[in-house]
């Protein structure tokens, strides 16, 4: 009975007790969900012009940040290493594109698929031997982020609000917004969504694939170095970040590989479901359980919708 | 073993024989939400003969066979396949009971050789347990070999010996289909659902089919439901057709009745205004 | 010339069935099965046979474990060093609580654990597909990870919360624990995996490989010919469980010695799926060839400037490992997204009709 109690009652309880910790539960969950969302993002990016699920994505975060930090290091001005580092993510898509994606169009997905495998550890070699593997950190003031924190008083206590986060959710805000019209009102975005539907169909009226993969690999470049400076600010710049960027994939699972919208809602839930998860039922059995949350809570979805939560209802043709 | 009874399970009390009703369907209604694929259609099969199901594209003759070897499960109607009524059941037990199908685009297992497809075909015949299998040697290869020397025979049947360790996904699609007609055949099905089994094929291919069809259906006595869209070959071996349009039946006969029926008529060719 | 199957002829399905049709292939197995016994033990140093051979056996039965899943019945899997951990610590309970029973019953037991938590990460599979499916063993990884570390039970609540090897012995010899010698370990490595690799061998060529492969290839058709679905991928989970579940138990007690939980990290697992992929999906030897290639490479690049002269420092050598390792992945998919496996038969195809190619 007890067992029940504490697993079923003894939380919501909490919750009603004290308000204002379920609110800062809530907008901590909100945030990592937004930064879960953006890394997503530039998988079903990916995903959608090239048919590619890049593996990559999680350490092209940490690649981007690492790049960032390293150059400052070395005494580029901070604003001036942020453009260096967009041409990085640049020269990255095209060779991407030259040295792997042109050799194996065509290929089954698996195939794609662990070649951004090797991606990955490429990635890591080099951001380790050009800027050394000891962990960084941001250089959040001298990007003109705000620091510091805004205290709100509601509901008989304080909600304490990083200003940072704030500024990362609006970011990451405009950053989606940004992408929406650019994939709807655009030539460029129109032959992208022509290229997601069918590659050979699109070649036929002279799209070209190379133009366009190269364009959503810089997309994704600069998606990743965005989240790379939040989460950066965050906690510290190392490889270790990796591991988040794995947390992408039940992200994908409940919004759908292709769906932007999906990668939006799936983060914001998985990244809610995991803190309340971790703050309410984690003492139960000892804390730590934000290692596997996301993958249940999606596991559990999928047994309900296998779709994703913004897919189609699949029917099986024979 | 012995010799191949591919006419199915002969003997035995309450055996169905030539010319009784092996499978009936009545009153079959299917929907994909608010699209109709199949309206109340009603029609039986005899033990032994050839039925095909015509219609134009979009008739509901593909969705009829999955029916039938229940992949999809109607949400009206009845089928009654030897005796027994169901109105839902699993693929895979439809093919316990009986009945095979080849399929309309060629739907083999791509990374197997041709013998490995048609040995999978056994696979409901064969029956030792996984610790035998991990064993290898003894019964399960006993069962192994006997169950190849069926296979062969039927690879001899199709005139497919040259290409009986080739991966199929390497074959030209006219030998696919052989391959595949060859899978179900190694079943011993009671009813073979055929899908289009000329689709594609040139004038020497198709007439190869109709011979390898027309003789399962004379030596073994396997009744087979078929799906064709060239009329000639339907009307030359069949013994009766259903022809569906827009998910109901229009006409059921011998082939010189359909041929003749006004409303079959006006299906393919259009109706005057 | 040489590889030359014509004048081969079979006069019964036996011998067209074997597993090793071709006489050459045949002498070819003896002789790799002679040395590996014989002359490996004999000739190779301790380290070699410690620091390469023994992990490299290990790895690749682990990598045929996942081949069967992957591989044979298209089932792509995450989790695979989840499913060893459970074999190592179930491994290391039984021989704590039960120490008369000897050790090899107990590596192989530990299997069966694994297999058991296998299936029950496997019932998803009846609804979930593809990459979907790769969560769902996501979640399997994780989640046994965060027992490995939370539950003390498992490593008898020791402090520094690793498991540390006991000795154990067979017929008087140390096999286990600090005491043993690199030979004898090796030895018995060498057994469990020429044996289990034989039994996979066995599968894939009957019955159950057919079935796995057909689920793999075309499941709807698969399920027209009678196979049910659930039942044989959780066979395929099982099975491939079981050897995730020995490799890791050989791991922990024949290589390592002792254990962290943070031995059975995600990195492991993917470590085994580059060794299936590269090795050839569907291929036994392939599994062999991928944990040669991912595991004894690196060992080469790392040995490699120092006996050519150049002094690197080890950071650096790491980090050169990791860029050579990944671009390698690359060139290898691009030249041949098969792998090693359909390497290896083009190039027998090659020797077959040499020197008159045509």
């Amino acid at each position: 009975m007890e067992i029940l109690y504490n697993i079923f009652l003894d939380p919501f309880v909490q919750m009603a007790g004290a308000p204002d910790l379920l609110v800062q539960t809530l907008w901590e969950g909100l945030v990592s969900g937004v930064l879960y969302a953006l890394i997503a993002l530039g998988f079903v990016l990916i995903f959608k012009a090239s048919g590619v699920f890049n593996f990559a994505q999680g350490i092209m975060v940490v690649f981007a940040a690492l790049t960032l930090v390293g150059l400052f290091e070395i005494g580029v001005p901070a604003l001036l290493a942020l453009v260096l580092t967009v041409g990085v993510m640049y020269l990255l898509a095209v060779g991407v594109e030259r040295v792997m994606l042109r050799p194996l169009v065509n290929q089954p997905d698996i195939i794609l698929f662990m070649a951004t495998f090797g991606l990955t550890y490429f990635l890591i070699g080099l951001g380790e031997l050009v800027f050394g593997g000891n962990p960084k950190s941001m250089i959040t003031q001298e990007l003109y982020l705000p620091t510091g924190s805004v205290d709100i008083e509601m509901l008989g206590g304080f909600v304490s609000l990083q200003k940072l986060d704030i500024a990362a959710a609006l970011i990451a805000s405009i950053m989606v917004a940004g992408l929406a019209v650019f994939f709807q009102k655009t030539r460029i975005g129109r032959a992208l969504r022509a290229v997601a539907d069918s590659h050979k169909a699109a070649l036929s009226v002279g799209i070209s694939l190379n133009q366009i993969w190269v364009i959503v690999w810089f997309t994704a470049g600069v998606v990743a170095l965005t989240t790379g400076i939040m989460w950066g600010a965050r906690s510290d710049v190392s490889f270790a970040l990796q591991i988040v960027g794995l947390k992408a994939l039940p992200v994908l699972i409940l919004g759908g590989f292709t769906s932007v919208p999906g990668a939006i809602v799936g983060g914001l839930i998985i990244g809610i479901g995991e803190k309340l998860g971790e703050f309410y039922w984690g003492p139960l059995v000892g804390g730590g359980i934000e290692s596997w949350l996301a993958y249940f809570i999606a596991l559990v979805f999928l047994l309900f919708r296998p779709q994703g939560l913004f897919g189609d209802k699949i029917i099986e043709r024979i | 073993m012995g010799t191949p009874n591919w006419g199915g399970a002969g003997g035995g009390a309450g055996a169905i024989h030539k010319g009784d009703i092996l499978l009936s369907v009545e009153n079959v209604s299917l929907r994909f939400g608010g699209v109709k694929a199949i309206t109340d259609v009603s029609f039986d099969i005899r033990k032994g003969e050839i039925r095909a199901i015509i219609g134009p594209n979009g008739a509901g003759k593909t969705s009829m066979l999955n029916v039938i070897n229940g992949f999809y499960n109607p949400q009206e109607g009845r089928i009654t396949f030897k005796g027994a009524t169901r109105n839902r059941m699993r693929p895979s037990v439809a093919a316990s009971q009986g009945i095979a199908r080849t399929f309309q685009n060629v739907a083999l297992f791509k990374g197997m050789s041709t013998l490995d497809n048609i040995m999978t075909g056994r696979t409901l015949k064969m029956h030792r347990g996984f610790f035998w299998q991990v064993l290898r040697h003894g019964p399960a290869f006993r069962e192994e070999i006997e169950h190849r020397k069926f296979v062969e025979e039927i690879i001899d049947f199709l005139e497919i010996e040259a290409i009986r360790k080739t991966p199929v996904g390497r074959l030209p699609y006219g030998l696919q289909k052989r391959v595949e007609l060859g899978r179900a055949l190694a079943m011993e099905p009671e009813l073979l659902l055929l899908d289009e089994p000329m689709a594609g094929m040139n004038l020497e291919e198709k007439e190869d089919m109709c011979r390898f069809i027309l003789d399962v259906n004379n030596q073994f006595g396997t009744t087979i439901a078929l799906i064709e869209h060239d009329i000639g070959v339907v009307m030359d071996l069949s013994d009766r057709i259903v022809v569906l349009e827009y998910g109901r039946k229009i006409a059921d006969g011998v082939p010189d009745e359909v041929k003749n029926d006004s409303k079959v008529i006006d299906a393919y060719l259009g109706v005057a205004h | 010339m040489f590889y030359r199957e014509a004048g081969q002829f079979k006069t019964n399905y036996a011998d067209d069935m074997a597993i090793f049709p071709i006489l050459q292939d045949k002498i070819g197995v003896a002789v790799i099965i002679a040395a590996a016994f014989v002359g490996v033990p004999l000739l190779g140093g301790s380290f070699f046979i410690n620091a390469v051979m023994i992990p490299f056996l290990v790895f690749a039965l682990a990598a045929i474990g996942l081949n069967l899943l992957t591989g044979y019945t298209g089932l792509l899997s995450l989790g695979n060093a989840g499913f060893m951990g459970v074999g190592a610590f179930a491994c290391y309970k039984l021989t704590t609580v039960f120490p008369q029973v000897n050790i090899i019953v107990w590596l192989l037991v530990s299997g069966f654990f694994s297999a058991g938590v296998g299936v029950i990460f496997g019932l998803p599979s009846l609804r979930i597909k593809g990459f979907y499916l790769a969560v769902t063993t996501l979640a399997a990884q994780f989640f046994l990870q965060w027992c490995f570390v939370r539950i003390p039970w498992l490593t008898n609540h020791n402090i520094s919360g690793a498991i540390e090897v006991p000795t154990r012995t067979l017929f008087g010899i140390a096999i286990t624990g600090p005491n043993a010698a690199p030979e004898v370990r090796y030895l018995v490595v060498l057994s469990v995996v020429a044996l289990l690799t034989l039994v996979a061998a066995h599968l894939v060529h009957g019955r159950v490989g057919r079935m796995w492969m057909a689920v793999r290839d075309m499941d709807i058709a698969a399920e027209l010919m009678g196979i049910r679905l659930l039942p044989t991928k959780l066979l395929a989970f099982a099975v491939s469980s079981f050897y995730a579940g020995v490799a890791g138990a050989l791991m922990v007690f024949l290589y390592l010695g002792s254990a962290e939980p943070d031995a059975f990290s995600i990195n492991l697992s993917f470590l085994i799926l580059f060794m299936v992929i590269i090795g050839g999906l569907g291929s036994l030897i392939g599994s062999f060839m991928g944990a040669a290639f991912i595991f004894i490479l690196p060992i080469v690049l790392r040995y490699l400037p120092q006996s050519l002269g150049f002094s690197v420092g080890a950071a650096t050598i790491e980090h050169l490992n990791y860029m050579i390792i990944g671009a390698l992945i690359i060139a290898f998919l691009i030249v041949e997204p098969h792998g090693l496996a359909r390497l290896w038969q083009t190039a027998k195809q090659k020797l077959r009709t040499w020197p008159f190619p045509y």
